[in-house]
């Protein structure tokens, strides 16, 4: 049976798109208490002094989420996650690394094809 | 549907304690949480732990999965019977919503009328917005230059009247705007798990994951290439051609050139405002000295330079 084909036009979360706190507590199923600490926590910068004010770019919804999962399902409190957060990121860039440097290392990646012997 | 053998999956013995279950499912959820874990399986696994550890925390729900016996396998084709009955009178309820996160033996146990999860039971629930849902998308570097349109197939987990998980099958085509970078996410507003009681639908989050080039290596919107050049180009300088995402260009390359040394061509990497650069990091590949004649060649080069390379060393 064939299903039908919807076409969907998304939004880019990116650095330029930005949010305020109504729209993150919307996006993200989340309550504006629990954002203020994850503020207050470093977890989540938003620019802006006052809650009112603040304004939240597209990849902080991304955080927002991956906080609350870890939260939940690992039964962390909020220092435990900005630091699991942290390492984390860390982690995904040095593994990241790590594969490109692999990558380079091995002359058959880099194809230059079998040495002359 | 299949047995799922609950004690198995998070290792423990029929008789463990509450702490036991506990520990037994902390252990595992730090190993295959899918933001945490690299195991290729990380999302199924934590999703069978998640749903082993719903039922063996709570007195409740152990008990009545306790009381389908021990003659189960995991992987059986389980049927529960039509009387199926464990006598509990609505304890926990669980929305259709809540229902749909977990497998169809499971609702079949924890559905069904002694739990109260179904409209004859007269669980009653304000209309709710569905969940998010989000799933990641693999780009090859060109892919996320170019942008374009992907075809994406679905199973979205859904209730149907009578409070039963069953699954939809959807296909969507997606536009993926030029320039996406690993990691960020595209948001498709209500194309998330439906909401319960007439509520809205969650939102679908694409997560980019960028595939591994032969040969660049991004970095946001950065892009590196490790250039191979000869050593007369390096000492010399030269002009070589480049690849760029964009397609070729020349590359001059300043005379006395080390490797390792770091070109900039920019607005050569991924679009946007404002574009990333590509950075050219210089390899020197040495030809082989195959014939006499390149042999000689080197000789003359060693008799004419008196060239220490090891000067920093102290040797």
């Amino acid at each position: 049976m064939n299903t039908p084909i919807e076409l969907c036009y998304g939004i880019l979360l990116d650095e330029r798109h930005l949010l305020g706190l109504r729209e993150i507590e919307d996006l993200c199923d989340v309550t504006q208490p629990l954002i203020e600490e994850m503020v207050q926590e470093g977890l989540l910068m938003p620019s802006g002094s006052v809650p009112a004010d603040w304004l939240f770019t597209g990849p902080q919804v991304r955080r927002v989420g991956r906080a609350v999962r870890l939260m939940r399902d690992l039964e962390l409190n909020l220092p435990a996650t900005a630091l699991v957060m942290d390492l984390l990121e860390e982690l995904e860039w040095l593994r990241a690394r790590t594969r490109d440097l692999e990558f380079q290392l091995d002359p058959r990646a880099r194809n230059l094809g079998p040495p002359d012997i | 549907m299949e047995y799922k053998d609950y004690y198995k999956i998070l290792g423990i013995g029929r008789e463990a304690s509450l702490d036991e279950v506990k520990r037994a499912y902390r252990r595992l959820a730090r190993k295959y949480h899918p933001d945490v874990s690299k195991e290729p399986n990380a999302e199924a696994r934590f999703k069978e732990v998640n749903e082993a550890y719903e039922v063996l925390k709570d007195p409740q729900k152990r008990a009545a999965y306790d009381h389908l016996g021990t003659q189960w396998q995991a992987g059986q084709e389980f049927r529960p019977p039509p009387d199926f009955d464990f006598g509990f009178s609505r304890g926990e309820s669980m929305s259709p919503d809540d229902l749909s996160h977990f497998s169809d033996f499971f609702a079949s146990i924890f559905g069904g009328r002694g739990f109260g999860a179904g409209p004859q039971s007269g669980f009653q629930s304000r209309s709710r917005r569905g969940q998010n849902q989000t799933v990641k998308i693999h780009l090859s570097l060109e892919e996320a230059y170019h942008g374009g349109t992907r075809t994406l197939h679905l199973d979205s987990p859904e209730t149907d009247l009578q409070g039963r998980a069953t699954s939809r099958h959807r296909t969507l085509r997606v536009q993926i705007p030029a320039g996406v970078t690993q990691g960020q996410q595209i948001r498709l507003a209500a194309q998330g798990l439906p909401g319960s009681r007439g509520g809205p639908a969650g939102d679908l989050f694409l997560e980019v994951q960028i595939q591994p080039h032969p040969f660049y290596r991004p970095e946001g919107k950065d892009v590196y290439l490790n250039l191979p050049i000869a050593p007369w180009e390096a000492a010399l300088g030269a002009q070589v051609p480049v690849p760029t995402l964009a397609g070729p260009v020349t590359l001059r390359i300043p005379p006395g050139s080390q490797a390792g040394n770091k070109l900039r061509l920019k607005g050569r990497g991924l679009p946007g405002e404002p574009p990333g650069d590509e950075y050219v990091v210089l390899e020197v590949l040495v030809p082989e000295a195959s014939t006499q004649e390149i042999e000689r060649a080197f000789r003359q080069l060693e008799t004419v330079a008196a060239f220490n390379p090891r000067a920093r060393l102290g040797v």
